[in-house]
């Protein structure tokens, strides 16, 4: 039932602007992928394009390997939950569910039974007769994904859905399209500008940026290892150190920060000036003075925030300085001190030198 | 493609080239046969355009776009190239641009005073005093509680279904030279008798008295599309009632507004029978195009050219609503469900709406006393015995030898003028929302030229029409004069930019991401437009309804030129009455009329029924009772 999605150097283009710019990617059944990136990024009209609602200028569109860069929205078999829901206003909560199957000829018997069950399947009981205005935020939602659902469609798309919830709710509707979609096996194409969300929520992410795609990886991979400078701060907060490869063998590079020696990955990058992106949690601290192989620093500044200690801390060039997270809030760490830094080498990221 | 475009190209050679007597410039109508073919090859054309990817590929936006095209092309544009083309020759049908420009320059019309500067006067002040008349009427209708609001919509609502003339009839009643409040006033009051009413005030008064109506309807389509949620947010973000319907109401209403006065100067210029019953010497452009006709002058290359300048001016109007609205964009009917309620009005607002509305309203009550009373009395203000005669003469049933029969001499105008009507208003609304519909939703190449074209059916004037039809169609090869279906052509294309215009605005506000979710489940252009946007488009539809009849059967312009023995309507057997001093049959009839569409008029209302928008209804406050 679900499928893959394939964009072959997609471009759209309104005039000499390009809201999307020779983008491709394959999405695998039966996974969830999320498009992330800031407004603006093109992101939805990636989204309207595998829909449908955008026609490509250029390049090709595959769902489950059938080229459908020129099939209308209805010859596509993709639903999409609209960030504003789109409910019919005009229609009950089980015509609106009911829409679609009506649409493709479905006698109205059957298909308010089968709209009963999506409607179920979302915990929306005994609510058909209501319109979509005398429903809460979080119930319009439910419907709007039901009505999407119920054609039981190759590709779900969805476009910000949690954004007109509040936080709470936000989290809990998120849990459950991600269940929904383990559980069904459903290909979801899920756009957002959050990157939490994205984290949460996602098999995969391709983080897009000025109509490009600026990287496309698991969760983990983004979050750890950023290989571009702009998806490094646009998923989390990084401190950046310029650092010295002094030579690269066997695909690892080996690092020289300050007084110690590093070996990561080298991602084409020749021997020389590079930087390193380094995440508040992959640097342990602990306190006193040590001998030479170990990297030592100064606590310049120290905050207690609750659940966890943050630090920045003057490394030993005094320019360089690393935000540390530590969950110690036990004892904590505090300014002047002199602490020693061990750093975990698969949460940290190698990048040109910036 | 291509084989239906070479089929309707084929067609239309041989309708103007194939004579009597082989080739020659054709005089012989085209059949019911050619009407098939018509819309076979034109059928085969829309397939065609569609696999070449017009309009999304889809048939039926094609198909679509193949029938209003096509329709305005032949009702529309081809009567209007009629008449421009007897502008640019002499009476004998000889090229004589020279002529044209002479006729074009004549001094009679551009100087002050002169009929374009008086047409352009009467239709601004028309255009503003009905948009803010209407404005009231709908902020008072919508947004108050008071008590007044049943005979506030019926009051509003008589104008509209009241045939133009009687209006300016019972305005010389009341206030000619031998008026009754005229008579009233020299009696009792010592001011002396005049003939102000005859010329720009009494135009002015009538045409105001007469287009309010639709200024509030539209405006009361789009006050109920501006979503009360947006109001709340003003009042919640510390706005006065006052600050927040300057700041978002007033805003929101624009596109309305600027609908509404455009609606009302068009109308205005349009006008015929007000000018033509209570103008006196002061003269606009559409009588005098009608006497260009008609009168003994007979020149048409005259009537053509101040045809055109109408145009111009009709077209000016477009401008500048263009430069007005450009760049607003309001949604309003999102996909979320609104939950608002509106929030009341400042009270100063509602002070001046009832200070605005009042006047008219007394106006308006005296000019439907004197109609509804005038036809039952001898001679109203000299003699007010109570007489049915007036009654008997236009309406009696006898019963003879084949049993029941109409006697009375206004039947068959009346039988024809409702069957004709009744033929004519769903044909109107329904090609007026679709072809809103493809202007507001559909992309498709020569879109712009599209609009225009059908923009100018709007700007063209009753008489242009009439005149234009008579030149278009008295001959080969669509002979239809002496029909009823020129007449019924004559409603439809008349009217149908009402609704466009209605469509239009309430299209604007509702979300496109409505259409997208029905494209999305597999209903196509043409399911989404049944069931999602017609459902939507409910008081668009109703407005478009009840004005494309009531209209029909009002009509005065452009049907006088085209009405025959057979086919004569409601409005011109008035009108002639009128002319020959039987005021009591005319007015009598005018009276029937305005009654029986009245009923009509619930009719509809209650058959599309009001807006579904899912909205609720203002819960009536709790009182707390203090003890």
């Amino acid at each position: 039932m679900s499928a893959s999605v394939s964009f072959r150097s997609v471009s759209r283009r309104y005039g000499p602007i390009a809201a999307v710019n020779d983008i491709s990617f394959e999405i695998a059944p039966a996974t969830l992928v999320t498009l992330l990136g800031p407004s603006g990024c093109g992101k939805t009209t990636t989204l309207r394009l595998i829909a449908g609602l955008e026609q490509a200028t250029s390049g090709r569109i595959l769902i489950g390997g059938r080229d459908v860069t020129l099939l209308s929205p209805g010859e596509r078999d993709v639903s999409m939950v609209f960030q504003s829901y789109a409910l019919f206003p005009h229609l009950n909560v089980l015509e609106n569910v009911c829409y679609g199957l009506r649409s493709s000829g479905i006698p109205r018997r059957q298909a308010a039974e089968r709209a009963r069950l999506k409607l179920d399947l979302v915990g929306l009981r005994n609510l058909d007769e209501r319109l979509p205005s005398e429903l809460s935020g979080g119930q319009q939602q439910r419907v709007a994904l039901a009505r999407a659902m119920v054609l039981e469609p190759q590709v779900l798309l969805f476009d910000e859905p949690l954004s007109n919830l509040d936080a709470r709710l936000r989290r809990r509707v998120r849990d459950e399209i991600r269940a929904l979609q383990q559980s069904l096996g459903l290909t979801v194409v899920y756009v957002t500008h959050d990157q939490s969300e994205a984290l949460a929520i996602s098999d995969r992410i391709i983080v897009m940026n000025n109509a490009r795609i600026a990287q496309d990886g698991t969760p983990r991979e983004l979050y750890d290892s950023p290989t571009d400078r702009f998806v490094v701060d646009f998923m989390g907060e990084a401190s950046l150190l310029p650092v010295a490869i002094v030579a690269v063998k066997n695909g690892q590079a080996a690092i020289r920060l300050g007084p110690i020696s590093l070996s990561l990955p080298h991602r084409g990058l020749p021997p020389g000036a590079a930087t390193l992106a380094v995440r508040p949690h992959a640097v342990r601290l602990a306190p006193g003075t040590a001998n030479a192989a170990e990297l030592t620093g100064t606590v310049r500044r120290s905050v207690y925030v609750g659940d966890r200690m943050e630090y920045d801390i003057a490394l030993h060039d005094p320019s360089c300085e690393v935000f540390v997270i530590d969950p110690g809030v036990t004892t904590p760490l505090t300014a002047g001190q002199p602490v020693r830094l061990s750093i975990d080498p698969a949460r940290i990221g190698l990048l040109p030198p910036g | 493609m291509i084989a239906g475009a070479a089929g309707l190209f084929w067609l239309t050679a041989q309708a103007f080239l194939i004579g009597p007597h082989g080739p020659g410039l054709s005089q012989l109508p085209l059949g019911w046969g050619a009407l098939a073919y018509t819309i076979a090859t034109g059928a085969l054309l829309a397939t065609g355009l569609a696999r070449v990817g017009w309009g999304r590929g889809e048939p039926f936006i094609t198909g679509a776009l193949t029938l209003v095209g096509g329709t305005i092309l032949i009702f529309v544009l081809y009567p209007v190239i009629s008449v421009l083309g007897s502008a640019i020759r002499d009476n004998n049908g000889i090229f004589a641009p020279l002529l044209f420009l002479t006729k074009l320059t004549d001094p009679a019309i551009w100087t002050w005073g002169g009929v374009a500067w008086n047409t352009l006067l009467i239709a601004i002040v028309v255009g503003a005093a009905t948009t803010l008349l209407g404005l009231a009427f709908a902020l008072l209708a919508l947004r108050t509680a008071l008590p007044l609001k049943p005979l506030l919509r019926a009051l509003s609502i008589l104008p509209i279904i009241t045939p133009p003339f009687v209006i300016g009839l019972a305005l010389i009643l009341l206030f000619g030279r031998a008026g009754m409040i005229t008579t009233w006033l020299a009696q009792h009051a010592g001011i002396p008798r005049s003939r102000w009413i005859y010329g720009f005030w009494g135009i002015t008064i009538a045409q105001v008295l007469a287009f309010t109506p639709i200024a509030f309807l539209v405006l009361m389509g789009v006050l109920q599309g501006v979503s009360p949620t947006l109001e709340e947010a003003a009042r919640t973000l510390r706005a006065s009632p006052w600050r927040s319907f300057r700041t978002v109401t007033w805003p929101l209403l624009r596109p309305g507004l600027a609908n509404a006065f455009l609606i009302g100067f068009v109308e205005s210029m349009a006008d015929f029978a007000n000018p033509l019953v209570i103008g006196g010497n002061f003269s606009v452009l559409s009588t005098e195009i009608f006497f260009a006709v008609v009168g003994a002058a007979h020149d048409q290359g005259r009537a053509a050219v101040l045809a055109l300048v109408l145009l111009i001016f009709t077209l000016a109007a477009f401008g500048a609503q263009h430069v007005w609205l450009s760049g607003a964009r309001y949604t309003t009917v999102s996909g979320k469900g609104d939950s608002g309620l509106p929030s009341p009005l400042p009270s100063t607002l509602v002070g001046l709406c009832l200070a605005a509305a009042g006047p008219w309203l007394l106006l308006t009550v005296a000019v439907y006393g004197t109609i509804l009373i005038g036809g039952f009395v001898e001679q109203i203000g000299r003699d007010n015995t109570p007489t049915l005669q007036y009654f008997l003469t236009a309406f009696s049933v006898d019963h003879g030898v084949g049993g029941w029969f109409l006697s009375g001499s206004a039947w068959p105008s009346f039988l024809t003028t409702m069957k004709l009507a009744l033929i004519a208003t769903p044909v109107t609304a329904g090609l007026g929302i679709l072809t809103a519909w493809l202007l507001d939703r559909i992309s498709f190449r020569g879109r712009k030229a599209f609009e225009f074209a059908t923009m100018m059916s709007f700007a063209i004037p009753g008489t242009v029409i009439g005149i234009g039809y008579i030149l278009a169609f008295n001959v080969g090869p669509l002979q239809l004069t002496g029909t009823g279906t020129i007449i019924v052509a004559a409603f439809v294309f008349r009217n149908m930019p009402v609704g466009i215009r209605a469509g239009l605005a309430s299209l604007s506000q509702i979300d496109r991401s409505l259409d997208e979710a029905s494209l999305l489940l597999r209903a196509g252009p043409a399911g989404t437009l049944l069931r999602v946007i017609l459902p939507l488009l409910r008081p668009a539809i109703a407005t478009a309804m009840i004005y494309s009849f009531v209209r029909a059967v009002t009509a005065v312009s452009a049907v006088i030129f085209l009405v025959t023995g057979g086919t004569n309507l409601a409005t011109v057997y008035i009108v002639g009455r009128a002319d020959v001093g039987e005021y009591g049959v005319a007015i009598v009839y005018a009276a029937v009329l305005i009654v029986f569409m009245a009923l009509v008029l619930a009719g509809i209302q209650f058959v599309v029924g009001d807006a579904r928008l899912g909205r609720r209804r203002a819960a009536p406050a709790l009182v707390v009772l203090q003890p």
